[in-house]
C-alpha cells in the first residue's frame, strides 16, 4: 500500500544542531503512528517542516504521491493536513466557535462580495457551519457545545484541547497531526481526551494521525507503530512493544548506559 | 432594549446641554458630572446592560442614534460653531472606523492616519478647482487615492510585524508633510482652498431657508456627514461580523497559527489596510469641503496621534466606542477653552489611564454575534 506521507532523508539544522537527521518516515493510510523521543528529539521540529512553517533543507516529502516539501502552510492545509500545536494556540478572546471556524476557512466562501453584500446567503452557510461544528464538538463533550458562543479565555486546558482538536477536524483533513495533546492535563484527563480521540476516529474512519506524546501509556494504547527519535535521528521504529523493549529506546529515555 | 434607550437620551440630552453651555465653571461642572456618572453606572453594572441592549438590538438603537443627531442638528440649526462641531465628530468617527479596520482587527497600527485624511482633502481641492468632476463622485474618488497612495506602503507594511510596521507609517506621514511643504503644485505650505460641495446646482455653502427660519449652511453638510459614518458603520459592522472579520482578528492574534489554517495572510492585511485608508480618504475628502481650506499642518503627526488615542480611548474594535471617544475627544478641548493649550496634556492622561486601567477601551468589544439577536 502506497504510504499517505512519505518522508526521505528529511534534514534540518538550526545552526549547528541538527534537529532532523536524514529522516525516513512512511505513514500508512488509516493508521495511527505515535513519534516519540527525548526532549529536543526533533519531534515537533517534524510537525513544522511537514506544515511549511520550516523548510527542510533536504530530503523530500510527499501526500499522496505529490511533493510537498517547498509548499506553503496554506497548501499544506489545503492538501489535506492540519494540525494542533504543543503550546495551544487558540485565539483565547475569540468564541469557541469562531476558533473552529478558523480551522474551516477552505469550506468557507472568502470572497468579500459574499461576504459583506449576501447577507443571506452568508446566514445560511453559517447555519450549516453552526451545525457542523456542533455535531463535531458534541463527539467530545456535549455540554461544551451548549457553550459555543463563549469567550475560549477562561477555559480549562482540556477545554481548549478538545477544541483546537476541533479546530484541526472541522475541514475534514486526511491526515492529522497532534502535537503532546497531554502537556499541561492530569492522568485522568488525557485519558479522557484519547477516548474522545478514538471515538472521532470511529466517526471518521479515513483519519491517519501522527501522535508526538510523552505519556507512554497513551502511545500504547492507541498507536498502531511508533518512531522513535534522539538529537534529530531516527533510532527505532515498530509496534509500541517492540520499540520499548529496544535497549537503544531506553538509553535515550532512561539514560541507562 | 430599555437600558440603551435611556442611555441614548441621557447621552444625547447631555450632549446637547454641553454644546449649548458657554460659561466655563458650568463646563467644567458638567464634566464632572459625566465623569460621575459614568463611574457610578460602571459600578451598578448598567454599563454592562446598556451595552447588552446595544448588542442585541442595534437595529433599533442605530435608528435612534441618528433620529437623535437629527434632533440635535435641528436645536442648532443657526449655529455654526456648534454644527462645525457634529460635523467634525461625524467625520473623525469615519476615520478612526477606517483605522480600526487596519488596527483593531488586522492588527496593523497605521500612524499616518491624518496623512491619509489629508490626502482625501487635497484630492477635494484638485478636483474642485480644476475638474467639472461632480463633488459627490469626488468624495469616493478621494477614498480611492488615499487607497492607492497607500498601497505604497503595502510592501513594506507587509514584510514587518508590529511596532516595525507602525515605524514604517510613521515615517510615511513625515514624508507626506515634507512632500506637500516642497510641492507648489498642490500650494507649499500655504495649502489650497478647496471649493465646496456643490449636488445638482446647489451649493452647499449658501445658507437655506426654510419659511422664516433660516439654517446653517453646515446643516447639509451634516446630513452628508451622518449619511456617510452610517454606511461606513454598516460596512464596519458587516465586515466584523463575516468570516473576513474572523480571518482578520485570526492574522491578527497569531499569524502562524492563521497560515496553518490555510488563511492568507497578505491578502487579508491587503484588504485590511486599503479598506482602511479608503474610508479615511472618503471622510478627508468631505472634510476639506467643510473646512474649505486644506495645508500640509492641517494634517500632521500629531493628529494621527488624535485619532490613534480616540481608538485606544474608546474600545479598539467597538464602533459605538469609537463614537463615544471622538465626541470627548473632539469637543472636550474646544468647550474647555481654559485647557486649549494644554489638550495634548489631557489627551495623554486619558490615553495612560485608559491603559492602565481599562485595557480594552471605555466600551470593550464584545464577542463576535454573527447575527445579533440569533439564538441556535
Amino acid at each position: 500500500m502506497t504510504p499517505l506521507l512519505e518522508a526521505r532523508s528529511l534534514t534540518r539544522r538550526f545552526g549547528g544542531v541538527v534537529a532532523l537527521g536524514q529522516l525516513d518516515l512512511e505513514v500508512a493510510p488509516n493508521e495511527i503512528l505515535g513519534l516519540i523521543g527525548p526532549n529536543g528529539s526533533g519531534k515537533t521540529t517534524f510537525f513544522n517542516v511537514v506544515t511549511g512553517i520550516y523548510r527542510a533543507e533536504a530530503g523530500t516529502l510527499s501526500f499522496e504521491g505529490n511533493d510537498i516539501t517547498r509548499a506553503s502552510p496554506r497548501a499544506i492545509y489545503h492538501a489535506g493536513i492540519s494540525r494542533t500545536f504543543q503550546r495551544s494556540r487558540l485565539a483565547l478572546p475569540l468564541s469557541v466557535f469562531d476558533n473552529i471556524m478558523i480551522g474551516n476557512h477552505k469550506r468557507l466562501n472568502q470572497g468579500l462580495w459574499f461576504n459583506l453584500m449576501k447577507r443571506n446567503a452568508f446566514k445560511r452557510e453559517f447555519e450549516a457551519s453552526y451545525r457542523a461544528a456542533r455535531a463535531l464538538i458534541e463527539v467530545f463533550e456535549p455540554w461544551l457545545a451548549e457553550r459555543m458562543f463563549e469567550p475560549v479565555t477562561g477555559m480549562t486546558m482540556i477545554d481548549r484541547r478538545r477544541i483546537e482538536i476541533c479546530r484541526a477536524l472541522i475541514s475534514q483533513p486526511k491526515l492529522l497531526l497532534l502535537d503532546e495533546p497531554s502537556a499541561g492535563m492530569t492522568h485522568d484527563e488525557t485519558t479522557t481526551l484519547m477516548d474522545e480521540i478514538l471515538q472521532v476516529r470511529e466517526h471518521s474512519p479515513n483519519l491517519t494521525i501522527i501522535i508526538v506524546e510523552h505519556e507512554m501509556g497513551v502511545i500504547e494504547r492507541i498507536t498502531d507503530c511508533c518512531v522513535v527519535l534522539n538529537f534529530g535521528l531516527k533510532i527505532a521504529e515498530g509496534p509500541y512493544r517492540q520499540i520499548a523493549a529496544d535497549p537503544q529506546v531506553q538509553e535515550a529515555y532512561l539514560g541507562v548506559a | 432594549m430599555l437600558p440603551g434607550v435611556i442611555a441614548l437620551a441621557l447621552a444625547s440630552l447631555y450632549l446637547s446641554a454641553l454644546l449649548a453651555v458657554e460659561k466655563q465653571p458650568l463646563i467644567i461642572g458638567l464634566l464632572a458630572l459625566a465623569v460621575i456618572v459614568a463611574l457610578g453606572a460602571y459600578w451598578m453594572g448598567w454599563l454592562a446592560s446598556v451595552s447588552r441592549s446595544f448588542a442585541d438590538r442595534e437595529n433599533v438603537l442605530g435608528t435612534m442614534a441618528i433620529v437623535a443627531a437629527f434632533a440635535m442638528a435641528a436645536y442648532f440649526h443657526d449655529d455654526h460653531f456648534v454644527l462645525l462641531l457634529i460635523v467634525t465628530v461625524l467625520l473623525y468617527t469615519v476615520a478612526t472606523l477606517g483605522l480600526n479596520i487596519q488596527f483593531g482587527y488586522s492588527g496593523v497600527l497605521n500612524f499616518a492616519g491624518a496623512s491619509f485624511f489629508g490626502i482625501g482633502a487635497y484630492t477635494s481641492a484638485v478636483l474642485n478647482a480644476r475638474t467639472t468632476v461632480p463633488t459627490l463622485v469626488v468624495l469616493p474618488i478621494g477614498g480611492i487615492i488615499a487607497a492607492l497612495i497607500g498601497s505604497l506602503l503595502l510592501l513594506p507594511v507587509l514584510r514587518t510585524r508590529g511596532h516595525y510596521a507602525a515605524l514604517v507609517t510613521i515615517a510615511f506621514a513625515l514624508l507626506l508633510k515634507a512632500f506637500l511643504e516642497v510641492n507648489d503644485v498642490l500650494g507649499g505650505p500655504q495649502g489650497l482652498q478647496v471649493k465646496g460641495m456643490t449636488v445638482g446646482g446647489w451649493s452647499f455653502n449658501d445658507s437655506i431657508e426654510l419659511g422664516k427660519i433660516e439654517l446653517s449652511f453646515y446643516m447639509s453638510y451634516f446630513v452628508l456627514s451622518l449619511a456617510l459614518l452610517v454606511a461606513a458603520f454598516i460596512l464596519v459592522r458587516r465586515l466584523e461580523r463575516s468570516w473576513i472579520g474572523l480571518n482578520l482578528d485570526a492574522l491578527r492574534l497569531d499569524e502562524t497559527a492563521a497560515s496553518c489554517f490555510g488563511l492568507d495572510v497578505a491578502r487579508w492585511k491587503i484588504t485590511a489596510f486599503t479598506l482602511g485608508n479608503f474610508l479615511i480618504g472618503i471622510a478627508g475628502a468631505l472634510f476639506g469641503m467643510v473646512g474649505g481650506f486644506v495645508a500640509p499642518n492641517n494634517y500632521t503627526f500629531a493628529d494621527s496621534l488624535i485619532l490613534v488615542s480616540i481608538l485606544l480611548l474608546g474600545g479598539i474594535g467597538n464602533p459605538w466606542g469609537l463614537a463615544v471617544a471622538t465626541v470627548i475627544v473632539i469637543v472636550v478641548p474646544e468647550k474647555l477653552q481654559t485647557i486649549q493649550e494644554y489638550r495634548f496634556l489631557l489627551y495623554a492622561v486619558m490615553v495612560i489611564a485608559v491603559l492602565l486601567f481599562r485595557p480594552e477601551g471605555l466600551l470593550p468589544r464584545p464577542l463576535r454575534s454573527y447575527f445579533p439577536g440569533w439564538r441556535p
